[in-house]
């Protein structure tokens, strides 16, 4: 390996194992040193050596057995003693703790401040949103979900990192083939184009598709929003995929189209709301109009920001489901 | 009401000590799934419908799917089915399909 080559050159090829010069040359001299030569030594040295050798032997089998006879089996119970001490302790104080909590539904609540108040009093006039929930998360504490959409795309990102088959470079695809190849592989007692779950896939997976996007359209007028109508929406994905196979899917599905969905979502999301950010989030009057409310074009930006959210979800649910089954998307 | 409800929280309570207690990780997942859809209904008597449709769409399907999925990369659905052969049992998955 030169010098001329890149950092990412040499990332790569610390990561399949390849060795430098040097470490080539140095572990030919350990290799070396570490063969002792017999020849020079008297019969008294080598019988003293082997006399010490046997000692250490008896010595080592000893110490084997007394850890097989008892240390091993007390070092057992003092294990088992101490879960059973700690799960007592742990159950203990939950339920000490549950004890003083306030009742369900009490009135004199410590989460029932001032801020909740507000919440519920104003929510729908300064929101637009009927479901004071999507107002609360996605206008007042609208910088908390892009955190949440961020967090979810980077875990896609370190699964995709970790467990992608990467076609284009050689080790890879032979360490893919040997694998399917393998009796013993995840994917060799999988069934494959199994009729009662393709008749059932294609009644069901419009229905789910449906629910989701009307869970994430109405997220402002009814329960759910992005997160959940992208969870529903993900399951139906991955229902149609466990049905018809990745090839199907892959007409319409790509890694690109990840790529490209995702990215647009994120940035769309950050930017309608970057302005917001920057001001530290004093609620400046925006210049979308809220509309009326219970109408479906209302409360202003929620409904963009639920679509934007929505499509992260459903992407990344279904990618992380690709990902483990298959290695890619 | 009530005590449907309450039925339901013992049912939780049950169901948290069946995870732990079962050696299977199969079932262990399965109980899972369980948990999470009477979850959900809770959640809805206690008016939190946002917060049951969450619990059913991410705990008892998508969650429960990729534990599924970790099980197979494990092998541990796999060494079930060798365990059932041995003792001429039916087989749980379903046999490849070698034409394709």
């Amino acid at each position: 390996m030169t010098k001329s080559k890149g950092v990412f050159a040499r990332l790569n090829a610390w990561l399949d194992d390849e060795q430098s010069a040097l470490e080539r040359t140095m572990e030919a001299a350990q290799e070396q040193s570490a063969a002792p030569d017999l020849e020079q030594r008297s019969p008294a040295e080598i019988r003293w050596a082997q006399e010490e050798l046997e000692e250490e032997r008896r010595i080592e089998a000893a110490m084997a057995q007394w850890a097989e006879k008892k240390a091993a089996p007390a070092a057992r119970r003092m294990y088992n003693a101490l879960c059973v001490c700690m799960c007592l302790t742990m159950i203990a104080l939950l339920l000490y703790t549950v004890t003083v909590l306030p009742a369900f539904g009490d009135p004199n609540h410590p989460i029932n401040n001032e801020v909740s108040a507000r919440y519920i009093e104003k929510g729908l006039q300064e929101t637009g949103a009927v479901n004071i929930v999507t107002g609360m998360i996605l206008d007042y504490r609208a910088f908390d979900t892009l955190g949440e959409s961020t967090v979810l795309f980077t875990a896609a990102m370190v699964v995709l990192f970790l467990l992608r088959k990467d076609k284009e470079s050689a080790r890879y695809s032979q360490l893919a083939q040997a694998m399917d190849a393998n009796p013993h592989s995840d994917t060799y007692y999988e069934p494959k184009n199994d009729i009662i779950l393709q008749k059932t896939a294609v009644i069901l997976v419009p229905i789910i598709l449906i629910l989701g996007v009307y869970v994430v359209l109405n997220g402002h007028l009814s329960p759910g929003g992005g997160f959940s109508g992208g969870a529903i929406m993900g399951a139906g994905l991955i229902l149609y995929v466990t049905a018809f196979g990745f090839a199907r899917m892959r007409r319409f599905f790509t890694y690109k189209t990840y790529q490209t969905v995702v990215l647009v979502a994120l940035l769309t999301y950050a930017l309608s709301k970057c302005y917001s950010f920057y001001t530290g989030a004093n609620h400046i009057e925006s210049v979308i109009p809220l509309g009326t409310p219970g109408a479906i074009l209302s409360s202003g930006l929620i409904l963009v920001l639920n679509i934007c959210v929505g499509f992260i979800v459903t992407c990344t649910m279904y990618c992380f489901y690709a990902v483990f089954r298959k290695g890619e998307l | 009401m009530t005590v449907i409800v309450q039925l339901m929280l013992l049912f939780l309570i049950v169901c948290a000590i069946a995870v732990c207690v079962t050696k299977d990780l199969l079932t262990s997942v399965v109980i899972y799934m369980a948990y999470s859809m009477i979850m959900s209904i809770v959640w809805i008597t206690m008016e939190s419908p946002d917060l049951a449709i969450t619990e059913a769409a991410v705990g008892a399907g998508i969650t429960s799917l990729l534990f599924f999925l970790a099980l197979k990369k494990i092998h541990a659905i796999d060494a079930r089915n060798e365990v059932r052969r041995k003792h001429g049992e039916k087989q749980l998955g379903g046999e490849r399909d070698d034409e394709e």
